[in-house]
């Protein structure tokens, strides 16, 4: 039976070729497309969360802010590593293993802060 | 009771007896090929959750006299024609591409009759290409084999055009959780669990991600171009050319729509090959990159809103179907699960679409898919041509995406690791591993996973579109 499908509607090179070129374009028109579109959406959502951190008074000052690098610690750093919403054990954890993939001792890397994200 | 008689009753009717008649030797070497993959996938891990379904598969449906998936009962299905329930086979002309006409089917019956096998039969009409059998049959129904008493048995079991229901009837176990991946519903449900288990969040943070997912599916159209150049028709390049997507869902649903005959070798290439993703990558990356493109650390792209997260699936599914709506049940689904995994209020329904919804459909999948690798249609050139097209459909997916992945690099000035484009390919995420490896490999402190996740999960939704396309024009 695998003749069947040999015979059947066989393609000229050059149909091949086209139909080749032409899906190939399809698949990066649409991609394209979706991309703007995220594009778009990404810009909508951050427009409508500009406005609404307006509204609250001056959330770069906050002491927890993530976003400033010069923000003191937050609650629950420990040592100079700054923990946002992040238990000491997990950061622990995390750190251990970032040290365990890079086949460092812990003792020579030194770690920022660690946050959640959210 | 003549004991010798029921005995060597037993014996005929044995499996054991199948191996020593026609084309019997064909089963033991699908038997072989069955414990080749049932090491592969136990022994090497080879994709092991659907090879060793499969590998399993391939071996209870080689077993002769087990009765357990009927091959002519889906080619009498796909192509319409009457089917011979007693020898399990489709009245089809091949060479004219239609069912038996009257005079053929009388031929048909009297070479039953006179005891010839469907080898002899199927050769005798390929022979005949379509033209009038009228005299062969006259001769075979004057011979002294004819017997015209055995006319009415073969007549009896002769059925018209099947439905699910009939098959439900006639066929054996795999036949039944065959039709799960005939209706296209396997698959489908599949791309739930792996919607479930895909967090976009990367491809959100940073969109351009979609060039390079669109880009791998280069290996896509390069395989298809390469079969239509080696003779398959349109139908059957479309379904080898998917391979390249490396999604296995994906093509299993492609091919069961567009070429049902060729989806044991398609499934088994495309999901060895995704075992073998580093194997295949690993020098094709480093080849086609330098050492200074792979040493680029990339910064870390925004963080993504809850919000976004759940707005995502809603308008990919939307604006993906609108655009070429055969994708719909492919991205349907696989948003479907991505939107349980986001909104955060079902969870319940997201944790069985991960684990017990995509555990019990692999199970059905594998089993089901392995079964269609019967020896007399798996044993053939075209299998050996569906794995050598297979194996460039990925060499070209990674090249497509590399090349994207090099030019984003020079346009960005440098900000774009260009080893990330290969993860484009799909195969998650398996695929973004290999970035990550080989981008440590040129520098320990690179961390390339998440960024290369992106491009692997573009892929996905790169290849559903590229098999929306090639369904909306062979299908």
């Amino acid at each position: 039976m695998n003749t069947i499908a040999l015979t059947a509607a066989r393609m000229g090179i050059g149909e091949a070729g086209i139909a080749a070129v032409l899906g190939y374009a399809v698949v990066f028109f649409g991609l394209v497309l979706l991309m703007c579109v995220v594009i778009l959406m990404g810009k909508a959502m951050a427009g409508t969360r500009n406005p609404a951190k307006a509204e609250t008074p001056a959330p770069a000052a906050a002491p927890a802010a993530p976003a400033a690098p010069s923000a003191p610690p937050a609650p629950g750093s420990a040592g100079e590593v700054k923990l946002f919403d992040v238990p000491d054990k997990e950061a622990a954890m995390i750190m251990a293993i970032v040290a365990d993939k890079m086949g460092k001792p812990l003792n020579e890397l030194r770690f920022k802060s660690i946050k959640e994200v959210k | 009771m003549d004991i010798l008689q029921t005995l060597s009753k037993l014996v005929n009717e044995s499996g054991f007896a199948g191996f020593f008649a026609s084309g019997g030797w064909k089963n033991l070497i699908m038997i072989a090929v069955a414990c080749v993959l049932l090491y592969l996938g136990i022994g090497k891990k080879f994709e092991p959750l659907l090879l060793v379904g499969i590998a399993f598969g391939v071996l209870l449906t080689n077993i002769p006299g087990a009765g357990l998936y009927h091959m002519g009962m889906w080619d009498s299905y796909v192509y319409g024609c009457p089917y011979d329930a007693a020898n399990d086979y489709a009245l089809y002309n091949t060479a004219e591409e239609r069912a038996y006409n009257e005079m053929e089917l009388n031929y048909y019956i009297a070479a039953r009759v006179c005891g010839h096998t469907t080898a002899q039969i199927e050769e005798y009409f390929e022979k005949q290409a379509g033209g009038d059998v009228t005299a062969d049959f006259l001769a075979l129904y004057n011979s002294p084999e004819f017997d015209e008493s055995a006319v009415n048995d073969i007549t009896s079991k002769l059925e018209a055009e099947l439905s699910f229901t009939d098959i439900i009837h006639l066929g054996g176990l795999l036949d039944i959780l065959y039709i799960g991946v005939k209706a296209g519903v396997y698959p489908c449900l599949i791309f739930i669990g792996v919607g479930a288990m895909t967090d976009f969040g990367p491809l959100i943070a940073r969109p351009s991600s979609m060039l390079m997912g669109a880009a791998a599916q280069l290996g896509v159209f390069f395989a298809f171009f390469g079969a239509c150049l080696l003779g398959f028709a349109g139908n059957v390049a479309a379904s080898i050319g998917i391979i390249g997507g490396a999604d296995g869902p994906t093509a299993i649903y492609l091919t069961t729509k567009l070429a049902p005959a060729f989806l044991g070798p398609i499934a088994i290439a495309a999901y060895s090959y995704m075992a073998l993703i580093p194997m295949i990558q690993k020098p094709l990356m480093r080849a086609l990159t330098t050492e200074k493109e792979r040493k680029t650390k990339m910064e870390q792209a925004r963080t993504v809103s809850k919000v976004e997260k759940i707005v995502f699936p809603i308008v990919v599914a939307t604006f993906v179907i609108l655009l070429i709506p055969s994708t719909a049940p492919l991205i349907g689904c696989l948003m479907f699960g991505n939107l349980l995994k986001e909104t955060g209020v079902t969870e319940r329904l997201s944790d069985t679409a991960q684990n017990a919804l995509m555990n019990i459909v692999t199970l059905f999948l594998g089993i089901s898919v392995g079964a269609t690798t019967v020896a007399s249609r798996f044993l053939s050139l075209q299998t050996l041509m569906i794995v050598v097209l297979g194996v460039i459909a990925f060499m070209f997916s990674t090249i497509g995406g590399l090349l994207m992945g090099k030019l984003m690099y020079k346009l960005s000035g440098g900000k774009i690791n260009p080893l990330i484009g290969s993860a484009g390919v799909s195969a998650v995420p398996m695929a973004a591993r290999v970035s990550q490896d080989v981008g440590r490999e040129a520098n320990p402190n690179n961390f390339l996973l998440m960024h290369a996740m992106g491009p692997n999960v573009a892929g996905v939704i790169g290849s559903a579109i590229a098999a929306g396309f090639l369904l909306a024009v062979f299908g």
